[in-house]
């Protein structure tokens, strides 16, 4: 198989199909026939398409695809054939990009770990016997083991960063309402949004740009100012796209640059390894010129807590349209976690529960938002970014929460916040721990992915991670 | 001595609006009498991933209304999911408003039997999305999407109505102001309006008989009772409701409304005096019965987990009131009063005028042009009102110049003279025959006729032209 | 919060959920045990605090009047029994 192809990273590619250095069909047929190698071991996608033209991208399986079978890994969507593309389906299409295929992931995107799919769980390309993390675990493992030049993923709590954190490549959740949710399968409309997975920053920073922004159809995503103040040296504009990444390639400093360390996000429950690599990783940014400012996120620690009763709130809702009537089976075919989040939701909106469960959970939202705000705010600290872990564990074992579903929330308990207050959140690799990948958070200001992706692209232009891949000798 | 019970009624209101796209999605809404399931998109069929956009119109629609009705615009305004299962709801929730409605607390007069005005307090006017349409075939049944998303407004009395007839007042009144407002056709029996009434009917205290109070007399009506207006002393909108009510639902035009009004509260009382305890149900009407039945017995009430819409941003367009208020044409109650005061007309003529903004703008339209010949308003009302002339065919110039000949004596009003041309026919037969059969002269025998019978005032050309018409069929 | 298994069943029923008896004594279980977790949420104080329903801020997003394609006639849609109502 021709590895120097699939090794690529989507600029790479891009750069070397304009100087003909292959074609786009032998593009497609290296990936191909990795994807026909790899794939039965690690179970990342659900559907193939030999057909592929363009640059060969993975789409997770809850982004709706005209005429292509769309499952979200449900038994309930086994044979759910979208008369319509998502937004972000039709954007790539617009830019010459193909689907090879679309990828596993936890039943209709609920799930942190991989293990929830109708199909079957995805596995680690780093060690089969551990999880790739969720719920875009198929995406994850796609780019980890260079199955796709880039992958589509949605995250509703982690499901983006979490994955991409365990497999050791870069997933970014874009700000709520930078991207058009059309289309993409609803588990909990406040919350969802859809990001790239990719090989590097540089690739996540390209696929933003052409995924995000406008349709008319999502209410929530509308032309709006950047909340952004400019910062001198590194700034980026989005709509500059791929010239503005040439300029940064030059700029190697954080000079000016305040990364804020919330005390909250090392505190009991993170894996003592993982610290170990995210503090190098903070020691690596503080090297490249910035300034280093320990923060306090105090409601933090209620995020799991009310994001599990606003999510169960918003899915017990966003599920009822599944009656078997217009398409899809008999609802019996949820599969657990599904059936479990609904009759929690349920309850805690039924009579009598409101005030208790949801709009007390929506005012600590509040809180947890405004702890954020004041980080970034000058008075306060005026941080420019927010690091921390994505995950308190690296990738743990295939079957090790699945029946305790307490343990398996608390996982999200340091992306989950990020989706309450709807900022972006980058997931970079920074090292491994036990010899799996760690990736480091960075939370940037609403609709200012510029800067964590310029924090981002100059970490991973100054270390090596990106260089190393998981060994696929099978 | 028979123990007496008063009836307590609240009305809600459904409207469907005439936009030319639905609530959330582009479907057109003009879905009456179209193939089943082609007015449907993901967003209307709720497919998995899509996602609901409002219409401006629909939104400034229901502003008009509430505002028409005198209620408040709120500052901050949200969609909220109400959430059920039934086949008709495509996505298992309805995109309605409960905890935030677009306006709220507004009234509306209406008149009561003894010609006073009668408040009914309006609890709400808010924005909603219409169902799908079931039609049951055997043990199947059959869903049309085509309706489901069509932008529907709700509005929500408080219990305010003491007898049937009111609701009715009131119904026609709503239906007479969606239409001048031009936001709905506002047809019963197609089911743009949709009207659903809770009624529950209390022992009457006869200990409250001295209780003095203005505005109890405002609700004097309909009350069923001997002992006429003392009684009315004793409606009181703070005294506590009854712990029941009975919906009656699905009652598609308004005399079968007042019917099953009549009924329940009659059933209802019977109930009471016999000791019966009554719980809350929703009825419909059987109109071969000439009685209601009981569609759902509300023992296990509906729990509708209402919360905000998250794919729908809120609402802040109290600051749009004064523009919309500028769009809103003169209200039919407004113009009526106009007719009046500016015109001298009698109240129950304004009303008649003003029934429709057509006729009304018809009417003004002819007063405007009678000015100049110095014609009086009233004269142009009676004249509009008496001989109901088709304001689509007859042009205001036309009217002017039959009201100047009426008045110069000369009869030249069309169907006027059509009458006495036809008992003339009548009368004269043989000379009708005659025409009929060629002796062109015997017209003039039928033409004596008639200027005998108006004392030589017809409009001899008219009537000549009206007779050789009716002969020549 | 500990959820009885009748109030199990009554959820199930508003969800539209037809559960096993072993379903609902997981869910029962479970759920009260979720239940249990999100109790602290009583610890914070949110008096004055405005709930957070939508994090963008924004509002009238609407768009105009004007109707665009529907899909090509799809269903039939139909579903069994007769429905009240």
């Amino acid at each position: 198989m021709n590895n120097n192809i699939t090794k690529l990273t989507l600029i790479e590619t891009l750069k070397a199909l304009e100087e003909k250095q292959f074609s786009e069909k032998e593009l497609n047929e290296a990936y191909l026939e990795r994807i026909k190698k790899l794939n039965p071991s690690l179970n990342a996608f659900l559907m193939v398409n030999k057909d592929t033209k363009g640059i060969p991208s993975a789409i997770k399986d809850s982004l709706c695809t005209k005429d292509i079978k769309t499952t979200a890994a449900s038994k309930i969507l086994e044979n759910f054939i979208p008369p319509y593309n998502a937004t972000v389906v039709d954007k790539l299409l617009e830019k010459e990009i193909g689907i090879i295929g679309k990828t596993n992931c936890d039943e209709f995107t609920m799930g942190s770990s991989g293990e929830n799919s109708a199909f079957g769980p995805t596995k680690n390309p780093w060690d089969l016997t551990k999880v790739p993390g969720g719920s875009s675990s198929g995406s994850a493992v796609a780019v980890s083991a260079d199955l796709c030049t880039f992958a589509i993923g949605t995250d509703t709590g982690c499901s983006v960063r979490t994955p991409a954190s365990l497999c050791g490549v870069v997933g970014l959740k874009p700000s709520y309402g930078r991207v058009s949710r059309y289309g993409a399968i609803a588990m909990a409309s406040s919350f969802d949004q859809i990001g790239p997975i990719t090989k590097t920053v540089a690739d996540a920073r390209l696929v933003l740009e052409w995924i995000s922004g406008p349709d008319g159809f999502d209410s929530n995503c509308v032309e709006i100012a950047s909340s952004k103040t400019p910062r001198n040296d590194t700034s980026i504009s989005l709509s500059t796209g791929v010239i503005a990444i040439r300029q940064l390639a030059e700029k190697q400093s954080l000079k000016g640059l305040k990364v804020g360390v919330p005390k909250e996000y090392f505190g009991e429950g993170l894996d003592k390894g993982v610290e170990k690599v995210i503090r190098g990783a903070i020691s690596k940014l503080k090297d490249l010129g910035a300034e280093i400012i320990e923060i306090s996120l105090p409601y933090m620690k209620y995020g799991i807590a009310a994001y599990y009763i606003l999510v169960p709130c918003e899915i017990s809702s966003n599920f009822a349209r599944y009656d078997a009537i217009r398409y899809g089976s008999a609802r019996a075919e949820f599969g657990p976690e599904i059936k479990r989040r609904i009759m929690l939701g349920t309850f805690a909106l039924s009579a009598g529960y409101y005030d208790d469960y949801y709009a007390k959970a929506a005012k600590v939202r509040t809180l947890i938002k405004q702890d954020f705000e004041n980080a970034f705010n000058p008075p306060a600290g005026g941080v420019d970014v927010i690091v921390g872990p994505v995950s308190p564990t690296v990738a743990w074992n295939l079957g090790e929460k699945v029946n305790d579903p307490l343990s398996m929330y608390k996982a999200d308990i340091y992306t989950c916040p990020v989706n309450l207050a709807g900022l972006p959140g980058l997931s970079v690799p920074c090292g491994f721990s036990e010899g799996l990948p760690v990736g480091l958070q960075i939370i940037g200001k609403y609709m200012d992915e510029e800067t964590i992706l310029d924090v981002g692209e100059i970490y991973e232009q100054n270390t090596n991670w990106k260089e190393q891949k998981p060994e696929l000798s099978f | 001595m028979k123990q007496l019970y008063e009836p307590i009624i609240g009305l809600e209101v459904h409207v469907e609006l005439n936009t030319k796209s639905k609530m959330f999605c582009k479907c057109s809404a003009d879905y009456f009498g179209k193939e089943p399931n082609t007015h449907t998109c993901p967003v209307c069929l709720g497919l998995p991933g899509a996602l609901p956009y409002i219409n401006e119109t629909a939104i400034e629609s229901c502003m008009k209304i509430g505002l028409a009705l005198g209620c408040t615009v709120s500052e901050i305004s949200r969609f909220e999911r109400k959430n059920y299962f039934y086949p008709d709801l495509a996505k298992g929730y309805q995109i309605s408003q409960y905890r935030w409605p677009l306006c709220k607390g507004g009234r509306l007069q209406i008149t009561g039997n003894s010609g006073q005005d009668i408040t009914i307090r309006i609890n709400r006017v808010h924005q909603e999305e219409d169902t799908g349409k079931l039609t049951h075939v055997g043990n199947e049944t059959l869903i049309d999407f085509n309706r489901c998303g069509v932008p529907l407004v709700e509005i929500v009395t408080e219990p305010d109505f003491h007898g049937s007839e009111k609701v009715r007042d009131f119904a026609k009144k709503l239906q007479q102001l969606f239409r001048y407002l031009g936001v709905s056709n506002a047809d019963m029996e197609r089911g743009d309006m949709r009207l659903e009434a809770n009624v529950s009917v209390r022992k009457i205290d006869m200990s409250l008989r001295e209780d003095e109070d203005d505005e109890a007399i405002s609700n004097m009506d309909g009350i069923a009772t001997p002992f006429g207006l003392a009684m009315t002393k004793n409606v009181r909108n703070d005294k506590p409701l009854p712990n029941y009510r009975i919906e009656l639902k699905n009652i598609n035009s308004f005399r079968f409304m007042v019917a099953a009004i009549e009924y329940e509260i009659k059933r209802q009382s019977e109930a009471l005096e016999k000791g019966e305890k009554l719980t809350a149900e929703t009825r419909g009407w059987d109109q071969v019965k000439k009685e209601t039945y009981l569609q759902r017995s509300k023992e296990e009430a509906n729990d509708y987990r209402y919360f905000p819409e998250p794919d729908l941003p809120e609402l802040r367009i109290k600051n749009k009131e004064l523009r919309i208020k500028e769009e809103m044409p003169e209200l039919p109650w407004n113009k009526e009063e106009r007719f009046v005061s500016e015109y001298g007309l009698t109240k129950d003529n304004a009303r008649i005028l003003a029934e429709s903004n057509d006729l009304a703008e018809y009417y003004e339209s002819v007063v405007k042009l009678g000015k100049q010949k110095e014609m009086e308003p009233k004269q142009i009302a009676n004249y509009l009102i008496n001989q109901k002339p088709d304001i689509n065919k007859v042009s205001p110039e036309e009217i002017i110049k039959n009201i100047q000949s009426k008045s110069a004596g000369i009869i030249g009003d069309e169907a006027e003279l059509k009458k006495i041309a036809f008992d003339v026919i009548k009368e004269n037969s043989e000379s009708a025959e005659a025409f009929k059969a060629g002796k062109l002269g015997a017209l003039n025998v039928l033409l004596g006729a008639i200027m005998k019978k108006t004392a030589g005032k017809a409009d001899i050309e008219k009537a000549k032209e009206i007779l050789e018409n009716l002969l020549s069929k | 919060m500990k959820l009885s298994i009748e109030q199990v069943k009554k959820v199930a029923k508003l969800a539209n959920l037809s559960l096993t008896a072993d379903e609902e004594n997981l869910y029962a279980e479970q759920l009260s045990q979720i239940l249990d977790y999100v109790d602290q949420l009583n610890q914070v104080d949110t008096l004055g605090v405005e709930p957070t329903f939508n994090v963008t801020g924004l509002s009238n997003v609407m768009r105009k009047d004007e109707d665009g394609k529907s899909l090509p006639k799809n269903g039939p849609y139909k579903t069994k029994g007769v429905f009240e109502e």
